[in-house]
C-alpha cells in the first residue's frame, strides 16, 4: 500500500479514536444533561465519521474493493444524532420543568413558557383515551411525582 | 502504521464505551441514562467498523448499519416514552 495513503489512514483512525474519547470524557465530566449532549452529539458522531472515512479509503486501497456501507452508515448517523439530541433535550427541559429528578446545575427551573398564541405546546396537548399524559402547568397545579412517568 | 494506529483507536473506542457504562450508572436522570445508551451505541458502531479494518472483511458492515437504525429508533422511544408516558398514541 502506498505509504501516504498508509499515513493518511493511520491519522484518520488516530483522530476518530481521540474524538470518541474526548467526547465519552465530556459525557462523564461535565455537570448537567445540557452540557452533556456536547459531547457526545458533536465530538463522538465526529470520531465515528473519522473511521468510517478511514474505512472508506482503507477498503480500495487495500484491494478488496468499495462498499457503499460506510458511506450510508456515515449519512444515517449524521442525520440522526441531531434529532436524538433534540429529543434528548425536549424530555429532559420536560422532567425538569415539573421538578421530576431535578438538578441544580442545569440552570432550568420551569417547564417550557407560554406560547403566545391559540394552542400550547404539543408536547402537553392531550392524547388518546388511556395514555398517561403530563398536562399543562398552566391551568393546573404542578403534580406530585407517583408513579415515575413524566 | 496502520495496526498501530488501530490498536490505539480500538483502546479509545474501549475506554469510551467504559465511560459512558459509568454515565448509565450513575445517572442521575433518565435523560442522562437515554444519552449514555446512546454514545454506547454509537461506540459500538465505531467498534465494528474498527474490527472490520482490523479483519480486512467487510461482512460486519450490515451489522453497523443496523446497530445505527435501531440504535436512533430506540433513543427516539425512550424518549418519547419518557415525554408523553407513551410511545404509539
Amino acid at each position: 500500500m502506498n505509504p501516504l495513503i498508509e499515513g493518511i489512514i493511520a491519522g484518520l483512525l488516530v483522530l476518530g479514536g481521540s474524538f470518541t474519547l474526548i467526547g465519552s470524557w465530556g459525557l462523564v465530566r461535565l455537570p448537567s444533561l445540557m452540557t452533556r449532549l456536547h459531547g457526545p452529539t458533536k465530538a463522538t458522531t465526529l470520531g465515528v465519521g473519522s473511521c468510517l472515512v478511514a474505512s472508506m479509503i482503507f477498503f480500495p486501497a487495500a484491494g478488496l474493493g468499495f462498499t457503499a456501507h460506510e458511506l450510508m452508515i456515515t449519512l444515517f448517523l449524521f442525520i440522526t444524532a441531531p434529532i436524538s439530541a433534540h429529543m434528548i433535550a425536549k424530555s429532559h427541559i420536560h422532567r425538569q420543568g415539573h421538578r421530576l429528578d431535578p438538578n441544580p446545575a442545569d440552570g432550568i427551573r420551569e417547564a417550557l413558557p407560554p406560547t403566545g398564541g391559540p394552542t400550547d405546546w404539543a408536547t402537553y396537548w392531550q392524547g388518546g383515551e388511556g395514555t398517561p399524559l403530563v398536562v399543562s402547568d398552566a391551568d393546573q397545579p404542578p403534580r406530585e411525582q407517583s408513579d415515575g412517568r413524566g | 502504521m496502520i495496526s498501530t494506529a488501530l490498536f490505539f483507536a480500538i483502546a479509545c473506542v474501549t475506554v469510551s464505551i467504559l465511560l459512558s457504562l459509568a454515565r448509565l450508572l450513575l445517572g442521575p436522570s433518565s435523560g442522562d441514562r437515554i444519552l449514555a445508551l446512546d454514545t454506547m451505541v454509537i461506540n459500538a458502531i465505531a467498534l465494528i467498523i474498527l474490527f472490520c479494518i482490523q479483519e480486512r472483511s467487510d461482512t460486519y458492515f450490515e451489522a453497523a448499519l443496523l446497530l445505527a437504525m435501531v440504535g436512533f429508533v430506540s433513543t427516539v422511544a425512550y424518549c418519547k416514552f419518557v415525554l408523553r408516558g407513551d410511545i404509539v398514541e
